[in-house]
């Protein structure tokens, strides 16, 4: 391990005092915000040369931002447990047998997910729920089976205080899907976030519909689609933080993103920018994660002491890295810029062209790229769009065109996002605020939904402009608790303070409302 | 090829017919409904001239052709003020595309996948029951459903080339009594009656839909009949309950009041008692 300053040392403790005294923060996440401060003095990795110029730069000039992964991870960023042998196999070191019915089975879920670890500290991941259910949803009547179904989201919601937690439903109908639809439509909870994988064969429109009206009013579930994720990534993957398709029984080591406006501002010209900086970014950042991932597995010693991958609930060998981006709408805009030329992002052919073949670049560089311990994905990460932060300043998430400049019509749009889904197996999306005082007729965003994944769109996720949980980037948000905390007083879930630097910055509210 | 009057397409539409739709809205109207809410769609420009002047970015001109005055529009000039529609005193409009059913459909065709189908409406689009028929063929090629906004006067037992490529009629009941009828749109309303009759037993009515409008007419009457004369297909056709508002209608008639939800649930709810189930209220 590397020494480091004292000045650091000073520095650190004063950020870990201010963490005890702050008045916002609930208990757990001082306590996790604390495990940070402490990791980061810590100096294990193989860095590699020229990333701290990169990576460790403000907002507006960094290139590479490794999302507050730490500086020695201790487990893997995401974390996919194979929910289904646990509820067949049961688990020694939790001491429980297979479920026998309903009741039993809830509980053994709410247990399992307090021992699911993640870089938030809460599982990413909470299962394909309908799946998991089915088989318990007639040991009760329906009332009491909805009534089960009701306390369990309320416990999800209550003591996974994190929306980056997800639950996945479908492609098929089933009455546990239905139900946790109903609930879901009820509560209007922000967690956990939920996905419907849809596929046109196999999810009939009567289920489908069900889910639609059920996310104008809560938010989600958003829609998948199925058949693209499954010809990606085999029928075994899941959904889970954001929108991010992974392997069940595998997860992400770790998430870095190019700041590709950033990247952009650094070159002298769209040529420089093509053929020198953003190459040597890419191998930076490939270079780190290969570090990352190489402590993870040879030295953090999870994957050889964790009882999740000592039961088989995860294998290191369905782990793979998320290569991600941001701001290629800003990238472009800034490149056209420096060419002399007008077109903006989003709104001209060239400039649309030229975002096309900066994400063929990526593509062919993360092909190129191999890492021992990614071969579930052929020995490369997954390429994946990120979402933001609240910290980001005029950084459009992955390829999204940047809110306030919406194309008119949303047929351009869901063009626009045709052109790129395709590129981010581990995930993408886009976001659309839907006016239901206009649309009343559910039916009108099935045709979207079907038309939109004919035409290679991965990912998309409606809200009602009026509704009380939102969809800030990925994630979901309470409006009312946005409020609460801007007015000082502490929240429960952590999510609502990202939520809350994102209506600030981002101009969430903002959006073209369809 | 025949080109025809188009006000305008919405590309996109979650109102006109079922699922998303890319509606056409072709120029001209046999009725005068004292509430209408698009006047601009009853008449085709006279060229007159006097919208031209009132552009604030010089997208209209006049041009002589043939000893005739013709307003031409320059599309990618305008920004959508529509002063030259409050302006025109002919209940017109300057930014008509002319168009031939084929070019129509190529609009169409850049929707699809995203839409089930297409919904002709007006003005009243059945004065061009030609444009119709040859749209909706080339959309049953494409597989793409297709359906009429029709104000119910045209002879729709008497096309029956028309009824074959049409899947289903959303249709104008704007009051049931003759004297109401003559009232709210200046003419007589037999033919629409007949019409409800005819493309309901025919299985192609999708919806009929009436405007309340408090003391301009007897909008309870007209709902309570029209669901007595439709009451074997209560169970098929959508009863769409408009409240009415005087967003855009021209001003000598926007003194109307705006009925109470309380009224509408009302009339939904003796309709539901007779059997109709699909109701909805906007
Ligand atoms: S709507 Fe267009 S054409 Fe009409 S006045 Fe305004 S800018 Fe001119
Ligand atoms: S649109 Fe109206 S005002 Fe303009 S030229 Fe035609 S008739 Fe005259």
């Amino acid at each position: 391990m590397r020494p480091i300053t004292m000045e650091r040392v000073e520095q650190t403790r004063a950020e870990i005092l201010e963490t005890i005294k702050s008045p916002t923060l609930t208990h757990e996440q001082k306590v996790a915000v604390m495990a940070k401060e402490a990791d980061s003095l810590l100096e294990v990795l193989d860095l590699p040369e020229g990333l701290d110029e990169l990576l460790n730069e403000s907002i507006d000039t960094k290139c590479i931002c490794d999302l507050n992964e730490g500086h020695a991870p201790v487990r893997p960023r995401y974390i996919i447990p194979d929910y289904a042998k646990f509820m067949r196999e049961g688990s020694k070191f939790l001491q429980l047998d297979p479920p026998k019915d309903l009741f039993e089975a809830l509980n053994s879920l709410l247990i399992f997910y307090k021992h699911v670890p993640s870089v938030t500290n809460f599982p990413v991941y909470v299962g394909a729920l309908d799946e998991l259910l089915e088989p318990f949803i007639n040991d009760v009547d329906e009332e009491t089976a909805k009534k089960l179904l009701r306390l369990f989201m309320i416990h999800v919601d209550r003591t996974v205080l994190d929306s980056f937690s997800h639950a996945n439903i479908g492609p098929k109908p089933t009455k546990a899907g239905r139900l946790l639809l109903e609930v879901e439509a009820e509560l209007e909870h922000a967690v956990p976030n939920i996905t419907m994988k849809y596929d046109p064969e196999l999810s009939d429109d009567d289920f489908t519909l069900q889910a639609i009206k059920t996310s104008l009013r809560s938010a989600k579930p958003s829609f998948a689609n199925h058949r693209m994720f499954v010809s990606e990534l085999g029928e075994d993957y899941v959904i889970a933080s954001c929108y991010n398709g992974l392997k069940l029984g595998g997860g992400s080591y770790t998430l870095c993103r190019l700041i590709l406006s950033n990247i952009a501002k650094r070159a002298e010209s769209l040529k420089d920018f093509r053929e020198k900086q953003l190459p040597y970014v890419m191998d930076i950042m490939a270079r780190y994660m290969d570090a990352r991932i190489k402590f993870e597995v040879e030295e953090s010693g999870f994957f050889q002491n964790n009882f999740l991958a000592k039961e088989g609930f995860i294998s290191q060998d369905k782990f793979t890295a998320m290569f991600g981006m941001v701001g290629l709408a800003e990238c472009v805009n800034i490149l056209m810029e420096k060419e002399g030329k007008e077109g903006r992002y989003g709104h001209s052919k060239e400039a649309d062209d030229l975002g096309v073949a900066i994400m063929e670049q990526i593509h062919a560089f993360n092909e190129q790229h191999v890492n021992p311990y990614c071969s579930v994905t052929g020995g490369h990460f997954l390429l994946h769009a990120q979402v933001g932060i609240s910290d980001d300043r005029d950084v459009s998430p992955g390829t999204r065109i940047p809110i306030g400049e919406e194309p008119e019509e949303l047929l351009d749009h869901l063009k626009h996002c045709s052109l790129f889904h395709k590129y981010f197996p581990s995930g993408t999306g886009d976001i659309f605020p839907i006016d239901t005082t206009v649309h009343k007729n559910p039916e009108f965003l099935l045709d979207i939904i079907k038309g939109s994944f004919q035409d290679n769109l991965r990912y998309i996720s409606f809200y009602a402009s009026d509704s009380d949980v939102i969809r800030i980037t990925g994630y979901l948000v309470k409006r009312s608790e946005i409020e609460k905390l801007r007015s000082g007083v502490a929240v429960l879930q952590d999510t609502t303070e990202l939520g809350l630097g994102a209506t600030n910055n981002c101009r969430i509210e903002e959006r073209k409302v369809r | 090829m025949t080109k025809y009057p188009v006000n305008k397409i919405i590309l996109f539409s979650s109102v006109d017919g079922p699922g998303n739709r890319t509606v056409i809205f072709l120029q001209g109207c046999n009725f005068d409904c004292k509430y209408c809410h698009n006047p601009e769609t009853r008449s085709l420009c006279t060229g007159c001239g006097l919208c031209v002047p009132k552009c604030p970015v010089g997208a209209l001109k006049k041009e002589e052709k043939d000893g005739i005055t013709h307003v031409i529009f320059s599309p990618e000039k305008c920004v959508g003020c529509d002063t030259c529609i409050h302006t025109c005193p002919h209940d017109a409009s300057p930014r008509i595309r002319y168009m031939t059913a084929a070019e129509a459909f190529e609009v169409i065709k850049k929707q699809m996948p995203y839409i089930r189908g297409v919904t002709v409406s007006g003005g009243e689009c059945t004065l061009y029951p030609a444009f119709i028929r040859e749209l909706f063929s080339l959309c049953k090629e494409a597989s793409l459903s297709t359906f009429i906004d029709s104000n119910g006067t045209y002879d729709f037992a008497s096309d029956p080339e028309l009824m074959e490529v049409t899947d289903g009629v959303m249709l104008d009941i704007k009051a049931f009594s003759e004297k109401d009828h003559l009232a709210v749109t200046a003419c007589d309303n037999k033919k629409v009656l007949e019409n409800a009759l005819f493309l309901a037993k025919r299985g192609k009515l999708f919806e009929v839909r009436t405007v309340v409008v408090p003391t301009l007419y007897d909008a309870e009457e007209t709902i309570l009949e029209t669901g007595k004369l439709l009451k074997d297909h209560a169970g098929e056709v959508r009863y769409k309950i408009i409240a009415y508002r005087p967003m855009g209608v021209r001003e000598a008639y926007s003194h109307y009041p705006v009925p109470e939800q309380a009224v509408l649930q009302g009339y939904a709810e003796s309709l539901r008692k007779m059997g109709w189930r699909d109701i909805v209220i906007i």
